[in-house]
This record gives C-alpha cells, sequence and structure tokens, in this order.
C-alpha cells in the first residue's frame, strides 16, 4: 500500500464535490493540497456517443440499475468525473419556501439558498430554451395543462449551444450542459486541485483515508487515473465527502461512524418516479430538442406530485411500461407518435427508509412505498392521462390500471374509475428513482441528526457532507442546484475553519 | 482490478440457460420469434454486456429464476415453460407479474428487464421502431440549432 498526504480531499464530483472543489481551490495559491477522488473514470468528449447501453454501463453506477433492497425500485446516478452533473437534463430550480421551512434547519434560509444559487445560475449558464426549439412532446403537455386550466412552468436549464440531441441522460455528445464536469471541476483544476479518477473510497479513518484506484480495462471508454492502480492510505486534514446519498452514508457506515452517529443513513428520500406514455395519431417531434422544458408542480402540496415533460430510449422506455406481449410492443412500435410525462412522487421521510450496508461494506437502500407516496404516484397518472387526452392522444399507457394497461380517447371520462391505487402492485409497475436524499441529514445534535446546517459532521472536526445526503427530508423539486448552495456554505464554512485544521 | 467499465473477460450468464431465455424474450416481445440466428446473437451480447460487471451472485440469482420458470410451468402445466404451446406462455407469465407473492413478481420483473434490454438495446430495434435521436439534433432534421441561444437567463 502507498502513502500519500494531501491537505483537503473531496470524495466525489458531482454538484457538490464539484463545487467544492472550486469553492476551495484559491486555497491551492496559499500552498494547501487538494483532491478530489471520484470513483469513475473522465471521458473524452468524442466518446459521448448517446447510444444507450454503452453509455448507461459507463456514466452509472451499475449500468443504472441499482437495486433497492426488496428489488422494487431502480435507482439512477451517475458515477463519472461530474457525477450525476453529467446525466441529468440541467433543469435548475430552487426549492419552495414551505420545503425549507419544513426542513427547519437552525440558520439556512431560502433567501440564503437563493443567494447562493444565483451565483451557480449565472456561471451554469442558465436559461430558457428558446421557444422555436421546444419540440412538440413539450409542447403538447404545455397544450394538455392549458386545456384543463393547469399551470405549467418552464424549467431553467443550464445549457450552453445546446443542439437538442435529446440525449442528456446519457451524457450530453455535445457537451451542452454546464454540469460540473464543464464548469466547476475545470475551474478547481486550472486552480491547483487534483482530480483522481477510477479511485474508490474503501473506508475513512481518523485524518486518513483507504482508497483504491482501478486500471483502465483495455478498450474501456475515459481516460486512465492520474494514479497508478493499487490500494492507497492517504493522510488528509480535511475529508469532504460528496458521493451522494447513497454511497455517503454507506462510506460512513462501514468506517464505524454509525455508533457516534445513531441518524446515518436514515431519512433516505428519492422522489419515487414512473413515466406514462400516449399514442397520438400522428408523428410528433419528441427524440428531438430539449426533453425536459416544462413541468406542473401546482398538486405538490396536495396530492404529493409532481409532473415533467421527459423523452427517453428505447430500452429505458420499454422498461418502463408495465407489461409485455403485444400490447406492450404496440406502444413501444408507435414511438415516433409517443408522448412521455414523468410522473414523480413527493415522499416524506418514512423510518424504514435508509441506507445500511451488507456484509462486504456495500449500500443496500432500504425503501417501501409508503400511503402518500401511491397516492401521489396514482394521482399523478391520473393527472398525465388527462393532460395526454386533452392535447389530443389516441390512447394512453395506464400503468395503475384495475383492467387494461392501454386506455382509449374514448373512455377519457371514465379515467377515475380505470385509475386505482390497488393498481400500484410493488415489483409490477416499473418505478425508479433519481433524485437521492437524505441519509445524513442536516439538523442540530448526532440525536437528530448527521450534521450541523453547514454540513459539519457531529463530534468529528475534520469531517463534513456536502451532497444531497443533506437534505433532512425531501425537496420535491430537481435536486442538483440546492445542492450546489449547500456545498457553497460548506466550502465557506471549511474556509473559515481552515486556519485551525491547517 | 477491473473497473467500472473494464471489458475484462467474466464467465457468460445466458448459455447454461439459453432455450429458456430466448423463450422468455419471444414471449415478453413477440417480434423476437423472427429474429435470425444473428439477431439472437445480438440480443444475447447485450445482455451479457449489461451484465459484464455485475455480482455473480446476482448472475446466479438470474439462472436461478430462469430454471424456476420451468419448474413452476411444470407444476401449474405439467410440462416446463419452454415446452409450452406459446399461447399459454403469456398467460404464464402474467400470472408471475400478478403473483401474490412480491418475490415472484420481482422475480419475473428481473427477467422482463433482461429481455427488453437485450431486444430493445439493439441498433437494429431503433430502426424498428422508428427511434431517430441523433447526437446532432435539430441539424439532423434541416433546422439550423446555432442559433439556439436561448431565451435569456432565466
Amino acid at each position: 500500500m502507498k502513502n500519500l498526504s494531501y491537505d483537503i480531499i473531496i470524495v466525489g464530483s458531482g454538484a457538490g464535490g464539484g463545487t467544492v472543489a472550486q469553492e476551495l481551490s484559491p486555497l491551492c495559491a496559499g500552498g494547501v493540497r487538494i483532491a478530489v477522488l471520484e470513483k469513475g473514470p473522465k471521458l473524452r468528449d468524442d466518446e459521448f456517443t448517446g447510444r444507450e447501453l454503452e453509455m448507461s454501463q459507463v456514466l452509472y453506477e451499475d449500468g443504472g440499475g441499482f437495486l433497492t433492497a426488496d428489488k422494487t425500485m431502480t435507482l439512477a446516478f451517475g458515477c463519472a468525473y461530474g457525477g450525476s452533473t453529467v446525466v441529468y437534463t440541467g433543469t435548475s430550480l430552487l426549492p419552495p419556501a414551505r420545503v425549507i421551512d419544513h426542513w427547519n434547519v437552525p440558520g439556512l434560509t431560502l433567501e440564503d439558498i437563493e443567494q447562493r444559487a444565483t451565483r451557480f445560475k449565472i456561471e451554469n449558464n442558465v436559461q430558457l430554451v428558446e421557444d422555436r426549439f421546444i419540440n412538440e412532446n413539450n409542447r403538447l403537455f404545455v397544450d394538455g395543462c392549458r386545456q384543463l386550466g393547469w399551470e405549467s412552468r418552464q424549467f431553467p436549464v443550464n445549457l450552453r449551444g445546446c443542439r437538442g440531441s435529446s440525449l442528456c441522460n446519457l451524457g450530453c455528445p455535445n457537451q451542452a450542459k454546464q454540469g460540473t464536469n464543464r464548469v466547476q471541476l475545470p475551474k478547481a483544476e486550472s486552480g491547483g486541485v487534483e482530480v483522481i479518477t477510477r479511485c474508490e473510497v474503501l473506508r475513512i479513518g481518523d485524518r486518513e483515508l483507504t482508497v483504491r484506484v482501478s486500471e483502465k480495462a483495455q478498450g474501456a471508454k475515459g481516460e486512465p487515473s492520474a494514479w497508478e492502480p493499487g490500494e492507497y492510505r492517504i493522510a488528509a486534514k480535511i475529508i469532504v465527502l460528496s458521493a451522494g446519498s447513497i454511497n455517503t452514508p454507506a462510506l460512513m457506515l462501514r468506517s464505524g461512524l454509525g455508533r457516534s452517529l445513531p441518524r446515518l443513513g436514515h431519512g433516505f428520500t428519492s422522489h419515487p418516479a414512473f413515466i406514462m406514455v400516449a399514442e397520438h395519431s400522428r408523428p410528433i417531434t419528441n427524440a428531438v430538442g430539449h426533453p425536459k422544458s416544462f413541468y406542473l408542480d401546482q398538486f405538490a402540496e396536495r396530492d404529493h406530485f409532481v409532473l415533467e415533460t421527459c423523452m427517453y430510449f428505447p430500452f429505458i422506455t420499454a422498461k418502463s411500461l408495465t407489461g409485455f406481449g403485444a400490447e406492450h410492443s404496440r406502444f413501444i412500435r408507435a414511438f415516433p407518435r409517443l408522448q412521455m410525462i414523468l410522473v414523480l412522487a413527493c415522499d416524506d421521510i418514512d423510518e424504514h427508509n435508509r441506507i445500511t450496508i451488507d456484509a462486504d461494506g456495500k449500500p443496500v437502500v432500504h425503501y417501501r412505498f409508503t400511503p402518500q407516496v401511491t397516492h401521489g404516484l396514482v394521482k399523478g397518472a391520473l393527472a398525465s392521462a388527462r393532460i395526454f387526452f386533452a392535447a389530443g392522444a389516441e390512447r394512453c399507457h395506464m400503468p395503475v390500471s384495475s383492467g387494461s394497461t392501454t386506455i382509449e380517447a374514448r373512455d377519457a371520462g371514465r379515467l377515475e374509475e380505470l385509475t386505482q391505487e390497488s393498481g400500484f402492485v410493488p415489483g409490477k409497475i416499473p418505478v425508479s428513482a433519481a433524485h437521492l436524499q437524505g441519509g445524513c441529514g442536516m439538523g442540530r445534535t448526532s440525536a437528530d441528526s448527521v450534521t450541523d446546517s453547514v454540513g459539519h459532521v457531529h463530534g468529528i472536526p475534520w469531517l463534513y457532507v456536502a451532497d444531497a445526503s443533506l437534505f433532512p427530508n425531501s425537496l420535491e423539486i430537481n435536486p442538483y442546484l440546492t445542492i450546489m448552495a449547500l456545498a457553497d456554505r460548506v466550502a465557506e464554512t471549511i474556509r473559515k475553519d481552515a486556519p485551525n485544521l491547517l | 482490478m477491473p473497473d467500472k467499465d473494464g471489458l475484462t473477460a467474466a464467465l457468460p450468464v445466458l448459455p447454461p440457460v439459453r432455450r429458456i431465455f430466448r423463450a422468455v424474450v419471444a414471449t415478453v416481445v413477440p417480434e423476437a420469434a423472427g429474429l435470425s440466428d444473428e439477431g439472437w446473437c445480438d440480443v444475447e451480447h447485450m445482455v451479457e454486456t449489461a451484465l459484464r460487471n455485475r455480482p455473480e451472485a446476482m448472475k446466479r440469482q438470474l439462472r436461478l429464476a430462469m430454471r424456476g420458470l420451468q419448474w413452476m410451468a411444470t407444476l401449474r402445466h405439467g410440462k416446463p415453460f419452454t415446452r409450452l404451446a406459446p399461447p399459454l406462455r403469456g398467460p404464464f407469465l402474467a400470472s408471475l407479474e400478478n403473483h401474490r407473492l412480491k418475490i415472484i413478481r420481482v422475480g419475473f420483473w428481473g427477467l422482463r428487464t433482461l429481455a427488453l434490454l437485450g431486444y430493445y438495446a439493439r441498433p437494429e430495434a431503433a430502426q424498428e421502431i422508428g427511434y431517430t435521436a441523433d447526437p446532432r439534433g435539430w441539424e439532423a432534421r434541416g433546422i439550423a440549432a446555432s442559433e439556439n441561444r436561448g431565451a435569456g437567463p432565466a
């Protein structure tokens, strides 16, 4: 085992780690040594092909097929230089005030989050997609909402030079999405921060980490790691964990920190989601243009769901429809005529839903669908079907149907009757989640939380958390901008603490 | 030590259960019945690629699930799944999808996912279903996206 020494180690390079790296990089000019350790590879620009299986395998943890313990939900999260910011759609929202009020974290206000996020919105070129580049999949959503008297909103997105490939979730092949891989990490590196890819952190000890660097296999995508393959012990005066809501709690648990932090791993939420699909009588522009331009959140508080436009790829679409056989094939073979909506449930923390580790120290995600989540998904499915038919769809796929999963337009008046909560059967209905939150929630003491309001782990002066695992409850919107704002708070605290710790 | 995207050779999952797997795929995706030998090789290649870096325990579970399918069909119909007449296969799989035991539903869901992955992750399938996404985006459809500068700061 080789030994190395750094002043600050940041674990993970997504919205949290990338932001902390950038914000701490000015310290390098004063001789502070900082490294980011990233488990995934760094791809060259020309390696982003947009091919579904090829890109999923290389950019997502477990190829995008990470399952919860009872295997009823798939969790999608990135594992590459830039973390999940490589594979999201760039949606850049701030949370509703009521969510931050409900979090009730001392010293954390929406104003503070907004102030910090505004800077990142400018830095990441957040904008609205120009109207003439909105595709019909999105327009039909807006039209359907308007017909129903509902107010859809346009997503601000962090794009620069978007060509409308629609392949955001497979890593933008045109490098238009302004994730940390395009903005914060390059800036951090130019300021003197080292980014070490293919480097998995096995455990942390008292101001040290044990890591394993993997060899780049022959023919694999991405650059080799800057370090030789093998195991390393790294001394660090400050450690910042930004490995995400699954891997940060898991790393802390396998490092034995659960004994002094009883809430570690608890409070996991994820916005469980499924895809609704409808068929129109004519081809529409769907697999071109930014896929996620509009959303509807007016039912979040009452019925616990948010709707977003979306457009996925052949396998993910096929997997996301319930059932199989001829009825299933009929929808897939209508791809050029398909409209899609993503239904996200707003889930509250539940004592069962948490991260643990198995005998090998690998993360295990326990998640059960609470009545609130089931209600949100079913109500969201119903609302989506209404939007589809209001927009002129001929038929829609209804995963939570009491009978056939196909509902024809002539039956649009019977949607309430045809859509039932009893139709939500875990293990049958394909549910997935990409907004993974909690596990190291902020709060007051170790009795109610893992960190304080600035990501400082209770009782461990050299350890910080800066990712979505800090969320004490679900955010109800796409999380990346909030993660960046919280990471900025953490970085600010580290800069203040540095004279005592370094 | 192979990394997450490594192409290191791993033992293939499907050969011991190939007949069962193909029968499942052809039931889940009826169009698969028309695949050539080469097409089936592509389907299996997709699945093996997706499973290459997954834990051995998971691969064993998948093989076990396919063998369990044979056994459950024998219990219900007196013959294994691969020997059931095609019209019986769909209703049998539907009974697993809707089974009262979650473990059975989840097991079938896993097989169904692999079947869909094998079939629809192939480039040929994208052509079949009319999926036309292109990295060049709007330009591939004759619309100059270089003018897409956004509607101003949000």
